[in-house]
């Protein structure tokens, strides 16, 4: 259960959030749409707990515990190994301390990173990296997930990988909130859509039936209004 | 009348009894017989002291009513406040040489008073430099309130640590000059000048915080 | 509470593990306190003032640059694995993150003074041997107080442009009753001078710390949090 009710927050004078309420059920996926300076990364830090808004509040069952976060940082630390990146991480989520190493070998396994799992992180390529930060997220197995912008800078297997994930993560009852400016990156993987302009939904609806052209049209004119 | 005239106000009046106490000071205070009329410093060197701690400590009371209120004018008085007490601190670390060279010929001691004013003054620059780095003016007010906080909970430490070092090294007696056993008409010009430095340091910060507020007004950032 | 004791020795194990892995911050501040020491030692005039009176101070002057770069340390690293949002969103607490840090700082601080000790007392012929407990007590008092300070403002100053340079500008201040204390104590122990007469400096050093460990622990979330 994620519920957020009337989030308000500006940064000095630009409006990042402004009267934002939903709430979503396990097994929804929402895609929040918007240009940069929409306020969608202002709204995943709320919701993940990073944040505390001006107004309103945000409330997700389980608490940080229950959330799994995905961005553009790596939350990988250089000169540790994947594996102990992984058991750290574990150890911070609570994850019980004789479950550990089998869910991070879960994970890498999963990820198809499993044979590099006593490599120091410094050595891996950058598609290898984004791979070990997504099993990091899976390592406590999340009820929220959370990814802000999570195609961008993505090799296409890793992007593939990613698309996959999500749609077992749906299917497996999570909830997932995912922000991104590229409407045709998160359109076929989302129950439902939204449209953040200026700290506002300006649409807030189901996915249906409507195609993702059909939703990237949308989306234009719902910008070029306001 | 809008904050800025009201401050304008507070400090000429300030000022004009600045020159008062001067005047009182110079003509109608008796010699001091030990140290002469280089002793008519300290009508200034104390009062001054006195108004930096006042900075200081409102400047912590701000910091810890902003972080529990949230609200940005204490963190703009704040501010204000720690202007006008460094420029207060310079005075009194500008008059103590000016004081004690004649009188024990060295231009620095490390009486009590002094030092404490020293530290003081570097605390305040360390927060108007912090001030100065911080580009986001939330996270700048935060970042002060913090540093606020920790600098008024040092103050008594410092305090501290300078009786407990000057009493295991002797300093040469300095006249006691806060004590009650000074003559009436001597009492009555530093109780004077003690009003007046309060006096000034309001109308200084009255001012500093409203043209804080027009420029915020006026859409700048830097507060 | 247990919660918060074991993330905390999870946050400060994988500083530790990381820093003597790669060793370079370590090594630094070691060959640092090395080489003031020395020239502290080549500059001196042993006729004109004796080593007794100058030694406490240059043992703590060299101790506080020491620390000084090895706080910067602490959240440098954060930020440069892209982590601290990783560990911000993480369920531990505010607490924990400012304590593991603490605890990470304060052994390797411990480190470098263990380097240091034994070179100053060959350098300066100090008879600390008869002491040794007693100064080990007031170095790790005294240690303690300013690395608390310096861990919180390390905290602050990675997000400020000048972060080296603010860093010492701010503690100075902060250093004074630690220092004081800890030369005040240092040269009377090495003078001989029995333990009565340090009574007040040890207590002043001890509720230094007390209020300073508590205060940087109830205002270090807001140093963290957007």
């Amino acid at each position: 259960m994620l519920r957020a009710e009337g989030l308000r927050h500006t940064f000095g004078r630009v409006i990042a959030l402004d009267d934002v309420t939903f709430s979503l059920a396990p097994g929804q996926t929402l895609a929040v749409f918007g240009p940069n300076g929409a306020g969608k990364t202002t709204l995943l830090k709320v919701l993940a707990g990073l944040i505390r808004p001006g107004a309103g509040s945000a409330t997700v069952s389980g608490g940080r515990r229950a959330v799994g976060w995905i961005s553009h940082q790596s939350h990988l630390y250089d000169h540790l190994t994947l594996r102990e990146n992984l058991l750290f991480w574990a150890a911070l989520y609570d994850v019980p301390r004789a479950a550990r190493a089998a869910r991070a070998t879960a994970a890498m396994r999963r990820l198809g990173i499993d044979d590099r799992a006593d490599q120091a992180v410094w050595s891996l390529s950058r598609g290898l990296v984004q791979r070990a930060a997504i099993a990091k997220v899976l390592i406590h197995d999340p009820q929220v997930l959370l990814l802000d912008e999570p195609f961008t800078g993505l090799d296409l297997a890793a992007a593939a990988e990613v698309r996959a994930l999500l749609g077992e993560l749906r299917g497996a009852g999570r909830i997932v909130v995912l922000a991104t400016h590229n409407v045709d990156e998160g359109v076929e993987l989302a129950t439902d859509i939204a449209f953040q302009h200026r700290g506002r939904f300006v649409h807030f609806a189901p996915r249906g039936a409507r195609t993702a052209a059909q939703i990237s049209d949308e989306y234009r004119r719902a910008v070029a209004r306001e | 009348m809008n904050l800025v005239h009201r401050g304008r106000w507070i400090t000429l009046l300030g000022l004009v009894l600045l020159a008062l106490v001067y005047v009182r000071a110079l003509a109608f205070t008796p010699v001091e017989r030990f140290q002469g009329p280089a002793q008519k410093i300290f009508y200034v060197h104390v009062p001054a002291a006195w108004s930096a701690m006042l900075a200081m400590g409102l400047v912590g009371l701000c910091s810890i009513l902003y972080l529990v209120l949230k609200d940005a004018r204490f963190d703009r008085f704040a501010a204000a406040s720690a202007e006008v007490g460094t420029a207060f601190s310079l005075v009194m670390l500008t008059t103590g040489p000016i004081w004690a060279k004649p009188i024990w010929g060295t231009w620095w001691t490390w009486d009590a008073r002094l030092t404490l004013t020293l530290f003081l003054f570097f605390l305040f620059v360390g927060y108007l430099l912090l001030r100065g780095v911080v580009t986001d003016a939330g996270l700048r007010a935060r970042y002060s309130a913090v540093l606020g906080i920790c600098g008024l909970l040092l103050l008594p430490f410092i305090h501290l640590s300078v009786y407990f070092f000057r009493t295991l090294h002797p300093q040469p007696i300095v006249l006691k000059p806060s004590s009650p056993s000074l003559p009436g008409s001597m009492l009555a010009t530093l109780l004077f000048s003690f009003g007046v430095f309060t006096l000034l340091y309001l109308g200084f910060v009255i001012q500093r915080y409203a043209l804080s507020r027009l420029r915020e007004e006026r859409g700048g950032s830097h507060g | 509470m247990n919660d918060v004791l074991r993330h905390a020795w999870t946050v400060a194990r994988k500083d530790l593990v990381l820093e003597f892995r790669t060793r370079t911050a370590l090594l630094s501040a070691v060959v640092f306190t090395a080489l003031v020491l020395t020239v502290f030692n080549f500059g001196r005039d042993p006729t004109a003032v004796a080593t007794i009176d100058l030694a406490p101070s240059i043992l703590w002057v060299t101790f506080s640059f020491a620390a000084m770069l090895a706080l910067n340390r602490a959240f440098q690293l954060e930020l440069e694995n892209q982590a601290l949002e990783g560990l911000l969103v993480s369920p531990i607490s505010r607490t924990s993150l400012y304590w593991g840090k603490l605890l990470a700082n304060l052994v390797f601080v411990a480190v470098v003074e263990a380097v240091g000790l034994p070179l100053f007392v060959l350098f300066f012929d100090v008879p600390v041997g008869r002491v040794l407990v007693p100064l080990i007590g007031v170095i790790a008092l005294a240690t303690i107080g300013f690395v608390a300070v310096g861990t919180l403002f390390s905290a602050m100053v990675i997000r400020t442009r000048f972060a080296e340079l603010m860093l010492p500008v701010l503690l100075l201040p902060f250093l004074i009753p630690p220092l004081t204390g800890a030369v005040q104590v240092t040269a009377k122990l090495l003078a001989g001078r029995p333990l009565s007469e340090v009574e007040g400096w040890l207590k002043l050093l001890a509720a230094y710390d007390i209020v300073f460990v508590a205060l940087a622990t109830l205002l270090f979330p807001t140093t963290v949090d957007e």
